[in-house]
């Protein structure tokens, strides 16, 4: 079968979103860094170590799992879970980071850096700089410190410096405004490993490639266990890495719906909420044009979301790109409804989720339903609820 | 002839490098603004770059990130400094302003909007800090179309590729950043600045502007011998920081080091 989807084009555009929007300084490391992108995604030996250190390091393929019980209770669709959960520290973020740290070392990188919001991606940063010898250091919003200590600590445990960030909202947007300077300054032996499918070109389309080893083994495992492809995917949607990394491989599989879930927070209506794909407006912020949360000024709103990893105003140009062609779907969860999906899934299949995709299993205790039964849905599990029990005991009122 | 590249011209002619001070509009206050830019005139500045407040200012360093956040807890968005720029056009239509800012301000506003709105504020150029060559065409037409100069940045590890990016869509000036990094952080090294310049020189024409880490008036007067203006800016607005409770005072402090900045150019 011809590839009939080819985004984005070699400037890194997907349709008017993406792009490069970058201050000066960053535009040589920049064209290093996609030139060597460019060579190592066709190098053999590259590929062969990342898909090496992908099945013994992170423990791939990760199951697809029929959560039989949980599709008989909502009495619809059979659904099916992608289990990044299970992966090497505990979701899909590792896919990217290792890929990413192979690049650094061939390139000569010395030093590491990150951002991150959940702590997800710092602590599958730091994981791989620990491995590889490299100096690590990811900037964290300061709020974001607070909710996600237990991740902090990881982080240090494995050698990173782990820097709050007290300016902005201090959440993920400022780690990312934080990282920006960082990179600026130490552009000649540092490595910006971003975490999710934003930022400037390469990162959306180097970020996607590296993900897109969900959809690729869903695809391949759900022929096999089912004998044809599902009818729907759903994925939360914070950047959007996990997301693009489940639906990318499916993009020309015109019958599989996908929906892409954004967190609501207090609701829409409130203005609380990090959805800019269904609330938001393009704009230009960290290097791309995507949706974006921002006022009339162009000034950036501040987001709500329960997760931290999806609290976030922008998110991945391909998304942006999907909703405006209209082959993805963007809807979204409330902070409620992602708690009540998190104890479902908990309590139905002994699976305890990750907040960010408890968005996702929130919205599809919705769908479901309205689908047949012999109806397939994947959902992506991007990660494991480990490191929400101290948020969710206390939305409880509970001391741990 | 834009008002920029007519200054830049009469300046040659009299062997005088241009002093270009840096400040953020609405910091510390909404008020503060148009009195201390006919002021810096008066001392001598010969172009004011206006930094335009945004929520995330990703190239700048802590002291214009915070000066960014005192405006917009006054709600000063790019609406507001075009409206600030036209009180100050009424008593000066001689001093070139350019607006110094991030690319999403524009963008919400719309390109032809925004060329239109900082028409009509009569604004001489516009530098976006996130808006490379690459990217500039479909904003710099229009803006061109108004006789509003794009001005790019140069960085440090600037190719000659670059340089001759810049200079077949950059007007007005060029603005060289003489250090990796933020704005206000550390001190530019002389020597690479001019080897960098020399590099540059060979593949432009169009006026250099050297700014990130100039100080002192010492470090002013060294650029002056070797670039077409000088760029100040943290130094300044550390001023403003450093005078929070009683921003007349920190008016004359910025007086005091732009002249003696310009003393020192001019000697």
């Amino acid at each position: 079968m011809t590839k009939k989807y080819t985004m984005p084009d070699e400037r890194g555009h997907f349709g008017p979103y993406g792009g490069l929007f970058v201050s000066e300084t960053l535009i040589e490391p920049i064209k290093a860094l996609n030139t060597a992108y460019q060579k190592y995604r066709d190098d053999a030996d590259f590929m062969a170590e990342l898909d090496a250190d992908l099945q013994h390091y992170v423990g791939r393929p990760s199951p697809l799992y029929h959560a039989e019980r949980w599709s008989k209770k909502l009495g619809g669709a059979q659904i099916y879970l992608k289990r990044e959960d299970l992966n090497h520290t505990g979701a899909h973020k590792v896919n990217n980071t290792i890929g990413q740290a192979l690049l650094a070392k061939r390139m000569g990188k010395t030093r590491i850096i990150a951002e991150t919001g959940a702590g997800q991606h710092g602590v599958a940063t730091a994981t791989v700089a620990a491995r590889l010898g490299l100096e690590c250091v990811v900037y964290m919003g300061a709020v974001d410190v607070q909710r996600q200590a237990l991740n902090v600590y990881r982080m240090k445990l494995l050698g990173a410096t782990v820097v709050p960030v007290e300016s902005g909202s201090k959440t993920l947007k400022d780690a990312l405004n934080e990282a920006l300077r960082d990179w600026v300054t130490h552009v000649d032996d540092t490595f910006y490993i971003i975490g999710t499918v934003a930022g400037p070109h390469p990162y959306p389309a180097m970020v996607r490639d590296f993900q897109t080893i969900i959809g690729r083994e869903a695809k391949q495992q759900c022929l096999a266990q089912t004998g044809g492809l599902p009818n729907a995917l759903v994925a939360c949607v914070g950047g959007g890495s996990n997301a693009i990394g489940l639906f990318h491989p499916f993009i020309d599989d015109e019958d599989v719906k996908m929906f892409g879930v954004e967190a609501a927070g207090d609701g829409i209506e409130t203005g609380r909420h990090s959805a800019p794909l269904c609330a938001g407006r393009p704009g230009v912020l960290h290097g791309n044009r995507t949706y974006l949360m921002a006022d009339d000024d162009g000034e950036i709103i501040e987001t709500h979301s329960i997760s931290a990893g999806l609290d976030y105003p922008g998110v991945g140009p391909e998304h942006a790109w999907l909703k405006d062609i209209g082959r993805a779907d963007y809807v979204n969860i409330t902070d409620t409804e992602a708690v009540v999906g998190f104890h479902e899934l908990t309590r139905t299949e002994g699976i305890i989720p990750a907040l960010e995709s408890s968005h996702a299993i929130a919205y599809t205790s919705k769908v479901a339903p309205t689908m047949k039964k012999e109806e397939i849905i994947i959902v992506n599990l991007s990660g494991r609820g480990d490191k929400d029990m101290h948020t969710m005991a206390k939305r409880e009122g509970i001391e741990i | 002839m834009s008002r920029l590249a007519a200054k830049f011209r009469a300046l040659k002619k009299i062997n005088r490098c241009a002093l270009i001070p840096f400040i953020t509009v609405g910091d510390p206050n909404p008020e503060f603004t148009v009195p201390l830019m006919h002021a810096m005139v008066e001392v001598g500045v010969d172009i004011i770059e206006l930094g335009v407040p945004f929520s995330d200012p990703m190239a700048d360093g802590p002291v214009i990130q915070r000066a960014s956040e005192r405006a917009l807890a006054h709600k000063i968005g790019l609406r507001n400094v075009l409206d600030i720029v036209k009180v100050f056009r009424k008593t000066d239509q001689k001093t070139p302003v350019v607006l110094m800012g991030y690319l999403n301000p524009i963008e919400i506003l719309g390109y032809q909007n925004f060329t239109d709105k900082a028409y009509d504020a009569d604004i001489d150029g516009v530098l976006t800090v996130d808006l490379p060559p690459e990217e500039a065409k479909a904003c710099s037409d229009l803006l061109n179309e108004k006789n509003i100069d794009t001005i790019f940045l140069l960085a440090p590890n600037s190719t000659p590729e670059r340089v001759k990016k810049m200079d077949a869509i950059g007007r007005g000036y060029l603005y060289y950043v003489s250090v990796k990094g933020v704005t206000g952080a550390g001190h530019l090294n002389i020597t690479d600045v001019d080897q960098k310049l020399t590099m540059i020189k060979q593949h432009t024409n169009l006026p250099m502007a050297v700014g990130f880490g100039v100080k002192t008036a010492k470090t002013a007067q060294m650029i002056a011998q070797r670039a077409d203006a000088v760029v100040v800016g943290s130094a300044l607005i550390e001023k403003i920081e450093n005078n929070l409770e009683n921003p007349e005072q920190a008016k004359e402090e910025i007086i005091e080091l732009l002249h003696a900045m310009r003393q020192a150019m001019d000697r």
